[in-house]
């Protein structure tokens, strides 16, 4: 069936829902609301208040009681509303959830799963268009996906509840209203890995999120100019799965990462250090990168477009590469 | 157990504590020990109160200034004499340190360093008690300083809003590190902070191990009948520096004569002594017993093994099969 993105993560959390009773959802207005982009419309109706828990807007507080929740035996799913509100919540997420096992010596774990709609493109300005994954990618003790698709928005979802760690989802704003095929008896897919949304031999466009749809339009283009582009999705973004990476790389020899983030210090960065390290003989040349622009993320719509990696960039960045300027 | 049975063990748990502690400072001066060692000297009176009214099934989450908690709460002193070294037979595998003694086992969620970052997980800890019916009281330990801190604020509001079963332990030494109360509260009265979030709250006397054993029982017990949080502020005070690297430059030293006068070890014993509780011959026992077990803490955690370096990368994420 056909499905839309936000349809596929409101599955998934009536299935664990239904499934495990340990499993509970809290968030600001995730239940009398519906959630502030409709994820867990009717959840609340379907499974009560105990389950699907309107909180205050106490980032830190909310997410720390999910963290002793989990620590307590519970499997909590956790709605931060957007990367940029779980900044109140840093600590927790860091400080906490992240070091908790290891400052216990292996006796505490924490299943907790995080979610939180990240990016910008609805021109909601510089405090509401964050893309910090990279922030908690950078943490060792957290797992971080983005899931891309409706698929996986619902598979992933559902293996980062299997995890005895926690996990932070990162869903795109733009992806919500988004339709792909969805498949609800899907059977467990992995939670980590990297997939090829587009076979290519000529250059690897590695990507994640929100920045997929825009890659996998500029491969088109790329296509109609005869330069077959391989696009890979990250999926999860700590762990890497650098052998996909390297593997793709083996072939193309090229490769451009496109990232919503800022440039400096960014995810981007991470990937093609890590194909300088260990994928070095297989470049035909340099890498490159297509990042947000260095400035905080503007309100009108030219401005904001113009900040944000977009299908011409990539496909600028792709005929640099290949010495097809202009 | 009689009166005298009681308060003889409440004298004792205070010494276990009194001489752990002051071993650690001995071996931190000798470089056994290393980092940060906050040291609770002065405020037993507080753990070794609250722990009498708490039991087994009830859950703890405390600070950076644990040992006494850790102890009192019957973690192993050998453990936590090894956790201090660092050594792999620690309480917390020896990956802690001072700040992290953990005891699953013992339901001890911790050794957090980060002020107020506790607060909030105890309130899950107690919100999956309720939800999965799990029968218990979590006691959360926090200083004054973290009073100052949000985490403060949104937890007893979480936990009042939703109805669970906290016994917020305020353990009030007057100093957040050197920051005097009057200097970083506008309220200096913390237990009157409870009423804002509808919280029934006490102050007792924390120098008086028999005052804060009667407060934490009928706090433990409102918080048992009700369901509901308990401010429970122990007014307190820190005998030794902030850590073994503070010079003292905020307190007079009168200041802390003056609290040392009022050092809950003496209180007790000279108390149950003028009862008829404790002759001269059973303090010197119990004292001599506290050496001893203090000695075979030191002597355990001087043999016991250090972790591997091959082992570094472990217990960042479950280990498989675990």
């Amino acid at each position: 069936m056909t499905a839309t993105y936000r349809d596929a993560v409101r599955s998934a959390l009536r299935q664990a829902l239904r499934d495990d009773p340990r499993v509970f959802l809290m968030g600001e207005d995730v239940g009398r609301y519906g959630g502030v982009y409709a994820v867990t419309r009717g959840l609340l109706e379907e499974f009560g208040p105990d389950r699907v828990r309107d909180t205050p807007l106490s980032e830190s507080g909310f997410v720390g009681a999910g963290i002793g929740a989990a620590l307590g035996g519970m499997r909590p799913i956790v709605e931060v509303m957007t990367v940029n509100f779980s900044l109140l919540a840093l600590d927790q997420l860091v400080n906490h959830a992240a070091l908790l096992r290891h400052m216990s010596g292996g006796q505490c774990g924490v299943p907790l799963v995080v979610r939180m709609a990240t990016g910008a493109g609805r021109q909601v300005a510089a405090q509401h268009s964050h893309s910090l994954e990279n922030w908690y990618a950078h943490v060792p003790g957290l797992t971080v996906v983005a899931p891309a698709t409706p698929q996986d928005a619902r598979d992933m979802l559902l293996a980062a509840l299997r995890e005895p760690d926690p996990v932070i989802v990162f869903e795109h704003v733009l992806l919500y209203a988004t339709e792909g095929e969805l498949d609800e008896q899907a059977p467990p897919a992995p939670l980590r890995g990297a997939a090829i949304r587009r076979p290519g031999r000529d250059v690897t466009l590695v990507t994640y999120g929100g920045s997929l749809a825009k890659s996998l339009a500029a491969a088109d283009r790329l296509a109609a100019e005869g330069v077959e582009a391989e696009v890979i999705d990250l999926r999860a973004l700590r762990p890497l799965d650098t052998a996909t990476l390297l593997a793709s790389v083996a072939r193309t020899h090229r490769a451009v990462v496109v990232d919503e983030g800022w440039r400096t210090g960014g995810l981007a960065a991470e990937v093609i250090a890590t194909i300088q390290e260990q994928g070095f003989y297989d470049l035909d040349g340099p890498l490159g990168r297509v990042c947000s622009a260095e400035v905080p993320m503007p309100y009108p719509k030219h401005l904001e477009d113009a900040a944000l990696p977009q299908p011409e960039s990539i496909v600028a960045a792709v005929r640099g590469l290949l010495g097809r300027d202009g | 157990m009689t009166e005298r049975e009681r308060g003889q063990r409440l004298l004792r748990e205070m010494l276990r504590i009194r001489r752990f502690e002051e071993k650690a400072a001995e071996l931190y001066q000798q470089g056994k020990i290393r980092g940060f060692l906050h040291l609770y000297i002065g405020e037993e009176a507080v753990a070794v109160g609250a722990f009498d009214a708490l039991g087994a099934e009830d859950t703890v989450v405390s600070h950076y200034r644990e040992h006494g908690h850790a102890l009192a709460r019957g973690l192993s002193m050998d453990a936590c004499m090894a956790e201090l070294y660092g050594k792999a037979t620690g309480v917390s595998g020896g990956r802690g340190g001072s700040m992290h003694f953990f005891d699953v086992a013992r339901r001890f969620y911790g050794g957090f360093a980060i002020v107020g970052g506790m607060l909030p997980i105890a309130v899950g800890l107690a919100l999956a008690d309720r939800l999965s019916g799990r029968q218990g009281v979590t006691a959360c330990f926090f200083g004054d300083g973290a009073v100052a801190e949000g985490e403060f604020h949104e937890s007893l509001n979480l936990a009042a809003l939703w109805r669970l079963p906290v016994l917020f332990l305020c353990e009030n030494n007057r100093y957040a590190m050197g920051t005097a109360l009057a200097r970083h509260q506008a309220q200096p009265d913390i237990s009157r902070k409870a009423d804002a979030y509808g919280l029934a709250a006490e102050a007792v006397d924390g120098m008086d191990v028999l005052a804060v054993a009667d407060a934490a029982r009928r706090a433990v017990s409102q918080v048992r009948a009700t369901g509901r949080p308990f401010l429970l502020e122990a007014r307190t005070y820190r005998f030794r520096a902030h850590s073994m690297y503070d010079p003292e430059l905020y307190r007079a030293k009168e200041e802390v004569e003056e609290w040392k006068r009022r050092d809950p070890i003496p209180a007790l014993a000279d108390r149950l002594a003028a009862e008829g509780a404790l002759t001269a011959a059973e303090r010197e026992a119990m004292t001599a017993a506290v050496e001893t077990e203090v000695a075979a803490a030191v002597a355990a955690a001087e043999a016991a093994p250090w972790e591997p370096v091959a082992d570094l990368a472990r217990h960042v994420h479950a280990e498989p099969g675990s």
